[in-house]
């Protein structure tokens, strides 16, 4: 074997090469957006505030921060411009993601600014918020990474959800709110365990699978709600849990308000996602669940169960998912509405795959589409000239444009989707 | 101690793999298994590794009936087994392969890798199989990833290890290693059986070698009392012709030019910097070069799998450079690609379906947007037929025949249509001495027929024996031309390695 030196010059694959055109010229025309919407838009508007402290937060008098919104919008259009001709002519390499990363930052401030020209806005309530809309389209990711790193494809995460919320409100009201949380995540099991049995056993195609669960989630429930719920209230409304402040770590400054003075989902779907991550990663059920995702077949011949593994992580997505329902409920506003989730759930399987079927990387994308959403709410209260049905749209429009590609390629689990055959 | 298999009986739907079977191997010693593609070499084994259940039959363990429900039996009971196609996690570092399965942990199943690691280390240095514990399996060459396989199996404290096909893929100095360290593993005491198809080979290595035709065991003897020519005879049950037979070749016009180029892989490594050389109409060129040296970005981009860098292809004179693989093959170019099962064969699909998958979209195959499937199986059962492909019958899915069978359904495919050039990357990887036999004779039968042959093979002794123009690739460039018939083997084998002689 002769190792090809490494001394020789990186040269790009044309892959690669359209990639990096195709962002250069994104670039140059967000530096023309922003310099004709946001920057143009808000001379004369004068100084937006963004608020950084809640008036409830022990060092409530934390200075705001004042930025002169048009201004500010110019130099963001110049740098972008600038971005825009390096990655033009000499590509960034190895920091590509890490300038888009900023540009997308950037973009997203420009636009506060400019939405808030004149104004003041509580940045650190819309980051609360962010916090807060993520968390069911966090645990929707993570149920999807727990399925798909054994190779099976759960489009069901939304009916798993859905159908959580539902028995949450119900079980929530009719006995406690916490029996309504163990109810929920055991609803998510059994319809993990439907999926796993169709799809490991009957060799279903998994995506028709999934389909149907939500189908009949969504009609059940809606039909339960109409017949049933709208009728006894006493059985849809759960008390709600309270947010819990961290001693210490809720006074600092911003990040206290937004990470630490959250109520029990948030805390678990952090502790989860550290679990999950350590466990994927360093414990032998992690090491067996990636290799059955992978090479079912290597795994079979080391005398691993493969359809063990796939049933176990199947319905270990369910439990999570049917606990993201939950959040609905107990997480949120106490009661069950139809389709209540909204498709939160196929939001959850982009952030699974934005984040690479890495639990880590799906929270940060789950923040992400969080924020999209709480960015949407927020706008409305500012009264921007963008009409509310536009900025409703924002979180799906993101999830296009993350999921086309604008990462790069994300390998799924080479053997995802399909059924296994033991010969 | 001894591992006895005695009258194992396989049947799959249409075919007897295994006829009563009997078989023994021992401690300390290496039993070569030979036989014909589709033989059932690999059944035999998967059977004995617990991956199959023989219908009939025993498996006898120091002369006491085990029973194996299933591979974790088969490695329980000490039999590890290095498969024909490698069971690696290409994701997985080497660490996490060789404990996958038997991992050690300390409380509450968390993984010690580096107590893994470490142990990884200490076999490979007790048997010389140097590998990087921390290396990713899909970075690194075959001829390690075998090695992988060896440590895995004995990770596993594996007295009996099976190694199907191992040599196939490795190259000569790869192959040399290989030996040395099977005959340190005999030498501890282990058990080998070792299946191939390279006579040469068998007799070099083994202490006692059987042959198995048809499912059964046709003879048993040891290498000391047997030629190549008695083993191919007892092997195919008919003399076979071990040697290329052809004429001088007449060369005339250029078909493929390629000039400049440069090609970079997945890494986005050039491995191919700066090539040009050409192919007549009526010649076989080779390229002769060990395993990584650019020849698989060259032949991909030449059947336009991949885009280059720089530089042109031209066949007959029109320029391709930028042609999809459909451009370039329906321009008369065959290709036998590499890898059969990821580039070569779809292998869900049925012989049939992948005897037209380069033609299906026109006469007669189809017309309009319809199927002709009558005339597609038609077709399949003289190609079939002609080619020796063994099996029970055309509309069985490319994954159930054996290795070599599914080769033979490639260069079927490849040779079925009229050609102009035919790219060949390891043309006989795999096969039998009667397919190789009846292979090369197609190939020289295509070049007196006048298309431009180019043979792309890291195996020294086919391409010698098979082109009419030599070229060498070393570090991603043509080192060297020449005429085969003025050198010798070692001459070719330092140009590979970058030395001149
Ligand atoms: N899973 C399967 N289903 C049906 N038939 C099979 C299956 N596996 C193997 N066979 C058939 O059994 C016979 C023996 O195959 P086997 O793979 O054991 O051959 P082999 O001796 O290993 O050949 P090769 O040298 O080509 O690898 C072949 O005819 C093959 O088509
Ligand atoms: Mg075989």
């Amino acid at each position: 074997m002769t190792a090809i030196p490494e001394t020789q010059k990186h040269v790009y694959s044309p892959a690669e090469l359209r990639r990096a055109r195709y962002l250069g010229i994104t670039y140059i025309v967000l530096a023309l957006f922003v310099l004709w919407f946001f920057a143009v838009g808000s001379v004369g508007e004068g100084d937006s505030t963004l608020k950084l402290v809640k008036p409830t937060d022990r060092f409530k008098n934390f200075p705001n921060l004042v930025l002169p919104a048009a201004i500010f919008s110019f130099v963001v259009a110049a740098v972008f411009a600038s971005l825009g001709a390096v990655q033009l002519t000499r590509g960034f390499k190895r920091l590509g993601n890490v300038v888009l990363a900023i540009v997308l930052l950037l973009f997203v401030f420009s636009f506060l600014t400019w939405a808030a020209a004149g104004k003041s806005f509580s940045f650190v309530g819309m980051m609360q918020e962010t916090v807060k809309r993520s968390i069911p389209i966090a645990l929707g990711a993570m149920s999807g990474v727990l399925s798909e790193r054994v190779a099976v494809i759960n489009i069901a995460i939304e009916g798993q959800l859905l159908g959580g919320a539902f028995v949450a409100a119900v079980v929530g009201s009719a006995i406690n709110p916490w029996v309504g949380v163990v109810a929920a995540t055991l609803t998510g099991v059994v319809l993990g365990w439907v999926l796993a049995v169709m799809a490991i056993r009957y060799r279903v195609d998994q995506i028709i699978v999934g389909v149907v669960i939500n189908l009949f989630v969504l009609g059940l429930t809606s039909f339960m709600t109409q017949r049933i719920l709208n009728d006894n209230p006493q059985f849809n409304g759960s008390e709600v849990f309270k947010s819990i402040e961290i001693p210490l770590l809720a006074d600092i400054p911003f990040f206290g308000a937004v990470l630490f003075k959250q109520n029990i989902f948030v805390y678990a779907t952090f502790v989860l996602v550290a679990v999950l991550t350590y466990g994927l990663f360093n414990t032998k059920w992690g090491l067996r669940s990636r290799a059955v995702g992978e090479h079912p077949k290597a795994a079979d011949t080391l005398g691993i169960n493969v359809y063990g593994y796939r049933y176990l992580n199947t319905l270990l997505g369910g439990a999570i998912a049917g606990f993201g329902g939950a959040y609905f409920i107990q997480g949120s506003v106490g009661q069950f509405d139809e389709n209540m989730t909204n498709g939160r759930g196929f939001i959850g399987l982009a952030a699974m795959i934005f984040g690479r079927w890495h639990p880590v990387g799906a929270l940060s994308a789950a923040l992400v589409f969080g924020f999209a959403e709480s960015l949407s709410g927020k706008l409305s209260i500012l009264q921007t000239p963008i009409p509310s049905e536009f900025l409703g749209m924002a979180p799906y429009i993101v999830t296009i444009i993350v999921v086309a590609g604008l990462v790069g390629k994300a390998r799924p689990p080479a053997a995802d989707g399909q059924p296994y055959i033991k010969e | 101690m001894e591992l006895q298999l005695r009258g194992i009986t396989k049947r799959f739907p249409g075919v007897l793999a295994n006829d009563s079977v009997d078989l023994t191997a021992r401690s300390g010693e290496i039993l070569g298994l030979l036989g014909e593609n589709g033989a059932g070499k690999t059944t035999l084994m998967n059977i004995l590794y617990g991956l199959y259940t023989a219908d009939e039959g025993q498996i006898l363990l120091d002369g006491e009936e085990r029973h194996f429900s299933g591979p974790g039996d088969a490695i329980a009971a000490g039999i590890g087994m290095v498969h024909q196609h490698f069971m690696l996690v290409p994701v997985f570092t080497v660490t996490e392969n060789v404990v996958l399965g038997v991992e050690p942990t300390t409380l509450a199943g968390i993984m010690n890798m580096k107590e893994a690691g470490r142990e990884v280390r200490e076999i490979s240095t007790r048997y010389g199989l140097e590998v990087d514990p921390d290396a990713v399996i899909e970075n690194i060459p075959v001829g390690i990833q075998q090695r992988v396989e060896i440590i895995k199996v004995l990770f596993r404290e594996a007295e009996f290890l099976v190694f199907d096909e191992p040599t196939a893929v490795l190259t000569p100095q790869e192959v040399e290693e290989f030996f040395g360290i099977i005959r340190g593993l005999r030498d501890a005491g282990k058990a080998i059986i070792f299946i191939t198809h390279k006579l040469k080979e068998v007799l070099e290595i083994s202490d006692r070698v059987a042959v198995l035709r048809r499912g059964k065991v046709v003879g048993e003897t040891a290498p000391a009392d047997t030629t190549q020519e008695a083993l191919a005879e007892m092997m195919v049950g008919r003399p076979v012709d071990l040697v290329v037979d052809k004429g001088v070749a007449a060369a005339k016009d250029v078909v493929l030019k390629v000039e400049d180029l440069y090609v970079a892989d997945d890494r986005e490594h050039m491995t191919v910097n700066g090539v040009s050389f050409d192919v007549r109409a009526g010649e076989i060129v080779g390229v002769a070069g060990v395993q990584g040296n650019g020849q698989t970005e060259l032949v991909e981009m030449l059947t336009g799998m991949r885009l280059p860098a720089s530089g042109t292809m031209e066949l007959s004179g029109e320029d391709v450079t930028h042609e999809h693989p459909r451009g370039i093959h329906s321009r008369g170019v065959a290709h036998i690609p590499e890898d059969r099962q990821r580039s070569g064969l779809v292998m869900n699909f049925t012989i049939t379906e992948n005897m037209v998958l380069d033609t299906y979209y026109s006469a007669p195959y189809s017309r309009g947007i319809i199927m002709d499937w009558d005339a597609a199986e038609a077709a399949t059962t003289s190609l079939v037929e002609q080619f020796d492909v063994r099996t029970p019958s055309i509309s069985i899915p490319a994954s159930n025949l054996s290795g070599g069978n599914q080769q033979k359904v490639i260069v079927a495919r490849e040779f079925s249509r009229e050609v102009k050039l035919v790219v060949a990357s390891q043309p006989t990887r795999g096969l039998d001495v009667g397919s190789i036999e009846y292979i090369h004779g197609r190939i020289v039968q295509a070049r007196d027929d006048g298309a431009g042959i180019l043979i792309v093979s890291t195996e020294l002794d086919e391409v010698m024996a098979l082109s009419d123009r030599l070229l060498v690739m070393f570090d991603g460039k043509i080192v060297a031309e020449l005429d085969p018939k003025e050198v010798t083997n070692a001459d070719v084998g330092l140009y590979m390695a970058g030395a001149t002689p």
